[in-house]
């Protein structure tokens, strides 16, 4: 696992401000909460009335009055897309990085196969994920804790669940991209990121493009669906998994004949 | 049991050459040197023996083993020296020396020491704040520190300066004596030919000769400078003549008394006799291999 490692300890401020950051701000947004709920009786049948706009952030669908319903908008759209940015440049950096600075010479010239290097590599990226996600987790709990807040477990599990899920996915196809390139794919995987999340709201506003979620992973971290469904939606995830699958599957195809120059 | 063996060894970028029907024969315990000028294929043959590249046509086996289906057991007894050695930015030395022997699953912190010893190198300073003889310097260490039984140097001795080039030249030959094989590509010919037993020449991808360094040396040609000369050496094997402000310049190969005797006849302030420099051998083999 020396790989393993290795790339743990090059990631760590990263992974450490980025965890900081959007923990940060999921706190935050928690914590205004008791603020919001005071001035929320007419602004939740305002937010919940403004049309497309609202149904692009699925506020129609929920009581934006309680606080599992605005947890779902709000704070789901900072872990959603946070969450979708660091997994995209993990994912994008992984292989690429190193081929951008040129130290794929230093480790393939090594005695470790392409398919260690790639093994070890996702590993690394599917760890700082879930380190990403506890200290999320942690932060938002005891935020909810600090204002007297109650929500119920089994959907704030499931939301997290399908961000995590959703993040897995982001980085693993984001992964398999990176053994294509040469240079440097930072924009590459930002761009998948963003493009996948505007997929998603460009899907909830007509009923004709909805073919859409079952291309984007934020199709099933919605919180307002989670909330009025009670579970995730498993098509969605099933065809996510099989993007997440076939990302890495590319991976190893490709990068165990890539040619290092 | 042959060190590096190549046959027919051919590789293409889409449409562009990289090496064309390369055949080597390096035995163990040699020290080969594999000369050409820049963009000859010389790395490219190297990076192919090393797996970063796939051949586009023919085989190799380095330490009797096929670079294709036995690389990882191949690359844990190579130690190699990239022409640009590129390390991670923010990583101090020994921590660059340390994944290199871990990813070697070996333990040589002895030896890592006694290197940095001798090369005079900080390994607390962090690698992308070094000059680039330094980072040469780790990837040196990197390459000696697991005592490989075959070291291949890619432009080795560039960005070091002469001190370090001796005792980077020291350091082979005992490696050399001790059993080792050194494969080292260069583009100076007088390395080469103060430290190498055997040499292959490349140039467009292709072999042009290789044979011991004795004899790729003794092409029987000389280079003659003739300052203040009023006239030109009339005589069968003069070759590439240049004139500047009397200052005749020439290649010659043939009998020396015979040539000494043709200049008597010329009047000139002064003269020297050196052997040819790289591009010129490069031009004889060249013009043999085209005849």
């Amino acid at each position: 696992m020396t790989i393993f490692f290795h790339e743990l300890k090059r990631g760590k401020i990263s992974l450490l401000i980025w965890s900081l950051a959007v923990a940060f701000m999921l706190g935050v947004c928690v914590l205004i909460y008791p603020e919001m709920k005071t001035q929320m009786g007419d602004i939740s049948a305002m937010f919940a009335d403004m049309g497309s706009f609202s149904a692009a952030f699925g506020m129609d669908k929920i009581n934006f009055g309680t606080f599992i319903g605005f947890f779902g908008v709000e704070c789901g759209n900072v872990l959603g897309l946070g969450g979708a940015l660091f997994a995209s440049i993990l994912g994008i950096s992984a292989l690429a990085k190193e081929e951008k600075d040129h130290t794929a010479e230093f480790l393939l010239t090594h005695p470790v196969s392409r398919e260690r290097v790639l093994t070890e590599k996702l590993l690394a990226v599917f760890a700082q994920i879930i380190i990403f996600n506890l200290v999320s987790v942690l932060i938002t709990v005891l935020a909810i804790f600090a204002i007297g807040e109650s929500a119920d477990a089994k959907i704030m599990f499931l939301m997290f669940l399908a961000y995590f899920v959703m993040q897995i996915e982001i980085a693993s196809v984001t992964f398999g991209v990176s053994a294509f390139l040469k240079g440097n794919g930072l924009g590459v995987g930002l761009g998948i990121a963003v493009l996948l999340y505007f997929l998603n709201i460009i899907s909830n506003l007509t009923e004709d493009v909805k073919f859409l979620k079952y291309i984007s992973p934020f199709g099933y971290t919605e919180g307002a669906e989670i909330i009025s469904n009670n579970a995730i939606e498993m098509k969605y995830v099933a065809v996510g998994i099989g993007f997440m699958v076939a990302g890495i599957v590319i991976a190893f195809i490709k990068y165990r004949k890539k040619d290092i120059s | 049991m042959k060190a590096i063996i190549t046959e027919h060894l051919t590789k293409f970028y889409g449409k562009a050459r990289g090496i064309t029907d390369v055949n080597l024969s390096v035995d163990e315990g040699d020290f080969y040197g594999f000369i050409g000028p820049n963009g000859a294929g010389k790395s490219t043959t190297i990076r192919t023996l090393l797996g970063l590249i796939s051949p586009t046509s023919g085989s190799a086996e380095v330490l009797g083993k096929n670079i294709l289906q036995n690389r990882i057991e191949i690359l844990s007894q190579i130690g190699y020296l990239p022409s640009e050695a590129v390390f991670y930015n923010g990583m101090r030395v020994r921590d660059i020396l340390n994944y290199s022997a871990k990813l070697h699953k070996t333990d040589c912190k002895d030896e890592a020491k006694k290197l940095c010893e001798r090369l005079e190198l900080d390994t607390s300073r962090r690698v992308d704040e070094l000059s680039l003889g330094n980072r040469k310097k780790v990837g040196i260490v990197c390459a000696l520190q697991h005592k490989p039984k075959l070291y291949i140097l890619d432009e080795p001795t560039s960005g070091l300066d002469p001190l370090m080039q001796r005792e980077f030249y020291e350091l082979l030959t005992e490696r050399n004596r001790e059993g080792a094989t050194v494969f080292l590509s260069s583009h100076i010919l007088s390395e080469i030919g103060r430290y190498c037993n055997h040499a292959a020449i490349i140039r467009d991808g292709k072999i042009l000769i290789s044979d011991s360094v004795e004899k790729l040396g003794h092409t029987g040609v000389k280079r003659i400078t003739l300052q203040g000369a009023e006239g030109i050496p009339e005589i069968a094997g003069v070759k590439n003549i240049t004139n500047e402000n009397g200052t005749v310049s020439f290649l010659y190969s043939g009998n020396p008394r015979e040539l000494l005797s043709c200049l008597t006849d010329i009047s000139f302030k002064d003269f020297t006799v050196t052997d040819p420099d790289l591009d010129e051998i490069f031009m004889h083999y060249y013009a043999k291999e085209e005849n």
